[in-house]
């Protein structure tokens, strides 16, 4: 008996972002018009974690020092532990999914650090095509520390999008819906998802 | 096109019967609402199934049949079967499961043109197996179960059309105490009505169907959500009960205030003037107008109606809850002596600090100085003015103790009174400042006017008002004369009132601050959706902004199994959707005016009031 469920991650390429980190690709073929693409950034890093908070304390404790008020101590704990609570639940992005059932529709969901699951599910109705699109990104990057100087780069990405149904107008786009905004794989990576895509959408 | 069945999670278990439900046009779906059990006589279940889409409006149908046997129960095959001839269906639904399998099976009938059945019967092919498309055939209709129905896949070897059938359960109870927004609020053509919100519609209107289930002495007995146990409160029956004799006894009482308020002795010029100013009265009017939204004897059958009902009850109810407990706790204790006595002389205080401005501004403020005798002539004007306003309020010193005791009582009809009482109180007890304010803003605003005009003379320009643009014109030698002459009188003297000006409009400006913050919080009260918001946060499910899926573990060649849950609306949709229309207080102008008109002089009132906004 067939196995309905198959699952497979690419390990003979390694994707990364745009920005140059890992990430990883998973792709979950429940059946053969419902496929589910995972595609997952790097973990918050102990290194960052353990240096924001060095820098934020160290600080603190120069500033008692210099003022001999303890509030300020223990606003420089309370300030950590709030920016890092908010930085797991609201800013760092643990994985993205897209989840494609052909004839239902398409449901596109991020996931936070903290757990937290951000869902919006698309129906194949309002569905007019998944493309790759282009687009120009501002980069910024810090060329050195010690110097700090500061580069603005323009690069051309791309990102996997769906292109929505305008209701009174079959042909014409309405709206644009960029999936893996946070995780933002680069264009192999999402070749591969827009190949699969296309094959369901094709077939219902 | 695939086949889907949404099938509710409370007929997982049931016993074997027939599926009602409905199908849904032009998306090949359908919708499962309950299962009626054996035994039935199919004349009786017809009957009751046509009076109940004539009750109920949805277009219900026999889907299919349901079996899962139990011991004992052998051999039901070829009776399910023979009953697809007494329910004539373009399509026939055949599901069933076995005891410790999850999955179900499905089999397909459909009739062709001559009316004669087809049985699509997929046969499980030994090697066919996922290769690509070879999962279709799934023809399972229904939702399958978690874990899977069996599905039978097939399809045979090159077949054509390979009915693929997808299961989404969802749960019933949810779906149908559930609303789907953004709300329609007109009727939507069901043709291009797209799914989700078909589906929806579906189980929230086919209510009546649940009314019957299989514990009834009915001539059917069904399973459906309410057969897992009805779900009642006593308080809230009895809430219901009690509900419309107060309703009626509350709009009594309501229009019997409404036409004592508009009756001809309150409505003379002056009093009518002094309550449109005094925030309280609007917060009074308004609030009746609340109550009579909340108390109307009908029932609100449209879903925007019943929550802005519910979200005024329930914000009233804080409010009024909330003023008692300002009330008790100033009371005791005499606590509104105590602020009635520390009122007088923080009153003296102010005067004081703003007799002690005037001499600062009489002498030479911040090392400018100053014209001697205009100086002199203003600082007078303002010093007795404030000294008549001491003796005013020394005058009512006695009585304010009483009037405050007895007027800090109405804070018993909620806290927004409370604190546009407070914010009137602030408005009469700085009414010295306002005026103050007033005479310097228009003292400065001739200046201001004066020396323009009198600058166009110098040039030998004019207004011309009639073409409002800036003419040339030829003065005399006189006119000349005399106004370069004002011109500079004027210059001289605009150092002086522009320092009155300033101080005063600064004074002014903050108790402005003050009474804005105490009426933006007002608003705040008045506006916020507590019911929607406790919905969202205790039952979320009711209020939802969409789906999601989610794939449950299958077993091989079984077909799709989906679980449909809910995903509630967002916070800050919610407060937006549910939002009270008020009398919004909010600054009249952009920046950029406000600073324009106070250069110029103009009177400013930062804060206006619209009326009630209509929707």
């Amino acid at each position: 008996m067939q196995n309905g469920d198959q699952h497979y991650s690419m390990e003979d390429e390694t994707y990364t972002d745009i920005d140059g980190k890992a990430i990883s690709l998973e792709c979950q073929s429940h059946s053969g018009f419902c496929r589910e693409f995972t595609v997952s950034s790097a973990k918050v890093s102990i290194g960052r974690v353990m240096a924001y908070t060095c820098a934020v304390w160290l600080s603190a404790y120069i500033i008692f020092f210099v003022t001999e008020n303890t509030a300020v101590l223990s606003s420089a704990i309370i300030i950590t532990l709030v920016g890092m609570m908010v930085h797991i639940h609201f800013v760092k992005v643990d994985h993205e999914t897209l989840l494609i059932i052909g004839s239902l529709g398409v449901q596109v969901s991020s996931s936070y650090a903290s757990g937290r699951e951000s869902t919006d599910f698309i129906e194949m109705g309002k569905i007019k095509d998944i493309v790759i699109n282009e687009a120009i990104h501002m980069v910024r990057k810090i060329k050195d520390i010690v110097i700090n100087e500061a580069i603005h780069m323009q690069t051309v990405i791309y990102y996997l999008c769906i292109l929505l149904k305008d209701p009174s107008d079959p042909e014409a786009v309405s709206s644009v819906v960029p999936l893996f905004q946070s995780s933002k794989p680069r264009l192999n990576c999402l070749v591969k998802v827009y190949k699969s895509c296309q094959e369901i959408l094709a077939k219902c | 096109m695939v086949l889907k069945i949404f099938f509710p999670q409370c007929c997982n278990k049931a016993d074997s019967g027939l599926l009602v439900g409905r199908w849904i046009p032009g998306q090949n779906s359908a919708v499962v609402l309950a299962v009626i059990h054996y035994p039935f006589i199919p004349g009786q279940v017809k009957q009751y199934i046509h009076q109940m889409r004539g009750q109920s409006g949805v277009d219900l149908t026999v889907l299919g049949s349901w079996s899962m046997p139990k011991e004992g129960q052998e051999g039901m095959e070829s009776f399910l079967r023979d009953l697809s001839t007494i329910f004539p269906q373009g399509q026939w639904l055949q599901l069933s499961r076995e005891m410790g399998k999850i999955g179900f099976r499905c089999h397909v009938l459909t009739r062709d043109p001559n009316g004669k059945l087809i049985q699509q019967e997929k046969e499980l092919k030994e090697d066919g197996e996922g290769e690509k498309g070879g999962k279709g055939g799934e023809g399972k209709k229904g939702g399958t179960k978690k874990g899977g129905g069996e599905n039978k896949v097939e399809g045979e070897e090159g077949g054509g059309e390979k009915d693929k059938v997808i299961f989404i359960h969802y749960e019933q109870r949810k779906v149908m105490l559930s609303q789907l927004h953004p709300v329609d609020n007109g009727v939507p053509d069901p043709q291009t009505e797209s799914q989700l919100p078909q589906v929806f519609g579906t189980v929230c209107q086919s209510e009546p169907l649940f009314f019957l289930d299989k514990y009834d002495d009915g001539p059917v007995k069904m399973t459906h959500w309410q057969s897992e146990g009805r779900e009642g409160s006593i308080i809230v029956e009895l809430m219901k009960q009690a509900s419309t004799p107060v309703c009626l006894l509350t709009t009594w009482i309501l229009t019997l205030w409404t036409s004592l308020c508009s009756s001809r002795i309150l409505n003379v010029r002056p009093m009518r003037f002094i309550s449109s100013k005094l925030s309280t009265c609007l917060q009074l009017s308004y609030r009746t107008e609340h109550l009579q939204t909340v108390c109307s004897p009908t029932r609100a059958t449209a879903h925007n109606h019943f929550m802005r009902k519910a979200n005024i009850f329930v914000s009233f109810f804080v409010d009024v809850s909330l003023g008692l407990l300002l009330v008790s706790w100033m009371y005791r204790e005499n606590r509104i002596g105590k602020l009635a006595n520390t009122l007088v002389p923080a009153a003296d205080h102010v005067a004081k600090e703003l007799e002690e401005l005037l001499q600062w501004l009489m002498g030479a403020p911040a090392g400018l100085k100053m014209n001697r005798a205009l100086d002199q002539v203003l600082g007078r004007f303002f010093l007795y003015h404030i000294h008549l306003w001491i003796s005013y309020i020394h005058l009512m010193s006695p009585f304010i103790e009483m009037i405050l005791w007895y007027v800090g009582l109405s804070a018993c009809l909620g806290l927004t009174f409370a604190l546009s009482l407070l914010s009137d109180i602030t408005a009469l007890l700085t009414f010295h400042i306002y005026c103050f304010y007033v005479y310097g803003a228009r003292l400065y605003c001739m200046t201001v006017y004066g020396l323009s005009s009198l600058w166009r003379l110098f040039r030998g320009k004019k207004w011309n008002v009639l073409r409002q643009r800036v003419d040339s014109c030829s003065y005399d030698l006189d006119q000349l004369f005399i106004g370069t002459l004002l011109f500079t009188i004027l210059l001289f003297l605009l150092p002086t009132t522009a320092l009155y000006y300033l101080v005063f409009t600064l004074l002014r400006l903050v108790v402005v601050m003050f009474q804005g913050v105490l009426h933006l919080s007002v608003d705040f009260i008045n506006s916020f959706p507590l019911f929607a918001m406790g919905l969202r946060l205790f039952r979320s499910y009711r209020l939802a902004e969409g789906v999601k899926f989610r794939v449950l573990c299958e077993e091989p060649g079984t077909p799709l199994h989906l679980m449909m849950d809910i995903n509630p609306l967002k916070v800050s949709s919610v407060v937006q959707t549910y939002r009270t229309p008020t009398y919004s207080c909010y600054p009249k102008d952009s920046w950029l005016a406000l600073c324009k008109k106070l250069f110029l002089g103009e009177l400013i009132y930062p804060w206006r009031h619209k009326t009630t906004k209509i929707d």
